[in-house]
């Protein structure tokens, strides 16, 4: 593959950015259709209790109302596991967590859902609707949940692990553990080691755009759904097994989405939003409040974390050790299983042993938050490491040039390390001026100002995508995919494709497709569409080539062998005079045996992993706790950047999530089970006042499983920043903290403990 | 022969070991091996046909799409993961 690329590597206007800028781009909430009815949904009051009765009776009564649903409705999947694309899934639980069944195991639980002429009506029908519960103990903290004596949330769930079956029914619902070598001898003979224990709450990804759905059962037994979305097709696999349809009978349309960074692949309201419209046999719209995002959606998981690293006397490392206990929420699944995979991902030690615990506690059901169980992982281990540097009075970046892991490091989970740019990400934040630019304290003696540094990983994924690309008569290109476009994907797929073809991007017309009109395609997540979906725009591309020489050489009279195709013109090679444009043979192809589609579907291998090393500078307001970031570099291996534009996008994105991570967010509890601070009013998320321009330097070390050496770059920026800015922090104030978000409140509370 | 890694939980199946060589062209013959010689450890990977739930199969590098069809070569190397998917 040519490394000289004619559109890869710029930076086009993206395709869809005047409808964006405009306030065309439609989005599910935009939704009108005759006939529509607006749903609403109960919540439960309770975070722990056993659902006695449901009585819908008034709610029915009220003038305006058409429908009310609940569990009964739908029907009882059994305990039986799907793989819906990017994992499996227990499909009683995501019933359950969709309309409750039996028990609820977390305030805001979906109890029932009505269907109403107006919002308003129904969510008066919602107070009518009466629900007697037995409240039940809640448990809300991860380690409280794992004791014999805590109150179990499910009478039937067992402790998996690869180890011995499990005896009792348990919280903790999954157990794995990682070993290379010998970690306590290793420890013995190491000339410092560090342990420390580290405890992060449960966050909000925090997209600006609520959850929506609306619903369309056909009189045939068909439904529609529209909806904002990760991933239609694994919408639309939820919803079939969640009603017990075939997944044919189902088109899901994703609209323009406002953000989801892993909250919007479970479903929520689509299979209540089809169940009402069922029973109405009317078009129903579900949308949710802030409030209902925060307490009804999937936050990340809090988490306990200790971790244990020693070093020789040179700097090197010598053994690791790490468990970690992640907060599930309702139902097992939280990504502890990869957070304990990252946790040391960066390093090359011989001697490590990671425990990792998914434990349910009486909270929502986590879901996936950008790289999701890594920050949570590298706050823990980028401290300790930190620490290390300072006892051995070594420079944080040489000690992971030196201990840095490599193409052919082995990993603590066990696999080897391909070509990989961890000690390139490090380099070059080494190089940029910021890491030695002077740090000087400000003349008012209450502010101290610190640097830190972190590093993380990401595996990022591929599975499965498709496309279609068919040719017009005027030279463009009509490329038809599946894969909603949260970060400028569309884009990036259609130049690959106009590089591929020797075309601009400006020739090529993306458009996301509802999955009746494209073939299947896994998520918008794990990093994977820049990669995945444009593997299948670039082997599009080589279709409609090979039908385009096809057709020169018919022609011409000539093999398809006599055809060169090169940078978007086809020569014939017998007669060099012979040659047309892309744009002129596409003008003769109605005439020569009718238009050409060019298609793929793939499942490709060679995925690339990313690593990211970021620089921040903070200051610290020793009367209020107040922590300020004063300048940030996010350094990061992103392969080749397709449009770095985007990339960059996806760099100062993650770092912004992470440093609100870092800072301020929390959910917040009282001892019943309630969170207090559902609203962005005292769920506090940076904006633009509260940070400075993030600086990003892509370090482009082209993936080789990749025709155009793609890497994900989404999620690996949201690693680094909390561990960075705790070591900022420490720089600054010499305290270190070890609980996330390092708030005012808890950096004062540190600074007065000293 | 493949090597297979041995998951620390499974290692008191596979009488302590952390890897071991065992023959079969595909990563389902392998498994058939070992609950040949370790009677029980295909319980532990295996669901029927396929590998269990949230476990993900990594074959060298690669995470595997093929699961226990997954071709092998002498110098294979076999992991048992959990799933990692993304946000």
């Amino acid at each position: 593959m040519t490394a000289a690329y004619k559109v890869i590597g710029t930076r086009p206007i993206r395709h869809d950015g005047v409808d964006k800028v405009t306030g065309r781009a439609l989005y599910g909430a935009d939704i009108q259709m005759a006939g529509l009815l607006h749903g609403r949904i109960l919540r439960s009051p309770l975070a722990h209790a056993r659902i006695r009765k449901i009585d819908a009776s008034k709610a029915l009564a009220l003038p305006g109302v058409e429908a009310v649903v609940t569990s009964a409705d739908l029907p009882d999947p059994g305990n039986k596991v799907a793989e819906l694309g990017e994992g499996a899934i227990n499909l009683h639980h995501l019933s359950s967590n969709t309309l409750a069944r039996g028990k609820v195991l977390y305030k805001g639980q979906a109890m029932t859902a009505v269907a109403a002429t107006s919002a308003h009506i129904a969510e008066e029908a919602c107070k009518l609707i009466a629900v007697e519960y037995e409240p039940l103990p809640p448990v809300i903290d991860v380690l409280a949940a794992m004791k014999e004596s805590a109150p179990l949330l499910h009478d039937d769930l067992f402790t998996e692990s690869l180890g011995k079956p499990a005896s009792k029914p348990s919280n903790v619902a999954k157990h794995f553990q990682f070993k290379l070598g010998d970690v306590e001898k290793a420890f013995k003979s190491a000339a410092v080691v560090i342990e420390r224990e580290f405890h992060t709450a449960t966050v909000h990804q925090g997209y600006i755009e609520p959850h929506n759905a609306t619903a369309l059962w056909n009189a045939d037994g068909t439904v529609t759904i529209w909806c904002s979305t990760q991933g239609a097709f694994t919408v639309r696999a939820q919803v079939a097994e969640l009603l017990h349809l075939p997944v044919s009978r189902i088109k899901v349309v994703p609209m323009e989405i406002g953000g989801g960074f892993g909250g919007k692949i479970r479903v929520y309201l689509e299979p209540v939003a089809a169940a009402l419209s069922r029973k109405t046999g009317k078009p129903v719209k579900l949308t949710m409040s802030r409030a209902e995002v925060f307490e009804g959606t999937g936050p990340t998981p809090g988490s306990y974390i200790k971790v244990k690293m020693g070093a020789d006397a040179s700097g090197r490392l010598t053994a690791a050790q790490a468990y970690l206990a992640y907060e599930a929420g309702a139902f097992p699944g939280s990504p502890v299983g990869p957070g304990a995979m990252c946790i040391f991902a960066c390093y090359d030690i011989p001697n490590v042993l990671v425990d990792g615990y998914d434990v349910v506690v009486n909270k929502p059901a986590t879901s996936a938050y950008r790289a999701p169980g890594a920050t949570n992982a590298a706050f823990a281990s980028e401290t300790v490491v930190d620490e290390i540097c300072e006892k051995l009075k070594i420079d944080p970046l040489d000690f992971r040039v030196k201990n840095g892991a490599r193409e052919g490091t082995r990993r603590a989970d066990g696999p080897v390390y391909p070509r990989i740019g961890m000690i390139e990400t490090v380099k070059a934040a080494k190089k940029h001026p910021h890491y030695t630019a002077p740090l000087t304290t400000s003349p008012p003696h209450h502010l101290k100002r610190g640097r830190g540094v972190a590093s993380g990983f990401w595996f990022n994924i591929g599975l499965k995508s498709s496309a279609t690309a068919s040719v017009n008569a005027d030279g463009t290109v009509n490329l038809v995919e599946g894969s909603t476009d949260i970060g400028g994907t569309r884009t990036s797929l259609a130049m690959q494709l106009a590089e591929a073809l020797g075309i601009t991007a400006q020739e090529v017309k993306p458009s996301v497709a509802d999955t009746d009109a494209v073939g299947y395609n896994d998520v918008t997540g794990g990093s994977r569409v820049t990669f995945a979906t444009g593997w299948a725009a670039y082997e599009a591309g080589q279709d409609i080539k090979r039908q385009m020489i096809d057709r020169a050489a018919t022609i011409w009279e000539v093999q398809p062998d006599d055809v060169s195709y090169e940078a978007g013109v086809l020569q014939c090679k017998k007669d060099m005079s012979k040659r047309f444009s892309f744009k002129e043979l596409a003008g003769k192809l109605h005439e020569t045996g009718g238009t050409i589609v060019g298609r793929a579907s793939v499942d490709p291998t060679g995925v690339g992993g990313g690593f990211a090393t970021h620089i921040v500078d903070v200051e610290v307001d020793v009367e209020t706790g107040k922590v300020s970031i004063l300048r940030y570099t996010a350094v990061q291996d992103v392969g080749k950047a397709i449009h770095p534009s985007y990339v960059e996008g996806q760099m100062q994105g993650g770092a912004a999530q992470g440093i609100g991570w870092a800072l301020n967010e929390e959910y917040r509890y009282n001892e019943k089970g309630e969170m207090t601070n559902a609203s962005f009013l005292d769920y506090r998320m940076p904006t633009c006042l509260d940070l400075p321009m993030i600086d990003t330097v892509l370090v482009e070390v082209p993936n080789p499983g990749h025709p155009y050496g793609v890497r994900g770059v989404g999620e690996v920026p949201i690693v680094p920043p909390p561990a960075a800015v705790a070591n900022a922090i420490y720089r600054a104030i010499g305290v270190r903290l070890l609980e996330l978000p390092m708030s005012p409140g808890r950096v004062l509370k540190a600074i007065m403990a000293t | 022969m493949p090597i297979v890694y041995i998951p620390p939980l499974l290692r008191e199946l596979a009488h302590g070991q952390d890897t071991l060589t065992v023959p079969g062209k595909t990563v389902g013959q392998v498994v058939e091996a070992l609950e040949q010689s370790y009677p029980g450890i295909k319980a532990r990977l295996c669901d029927g046909d396929s590998l269990r739930p949230g476990l993900a199969l990594v074959v060298d590098t690669e995470v595997s799409r093929q699961g226990l069809r997954h071709p092998l070569t002498d110098r294979s190397e076999v992991h048992f993961l959990p799933q990692v998917s993304g946000g």
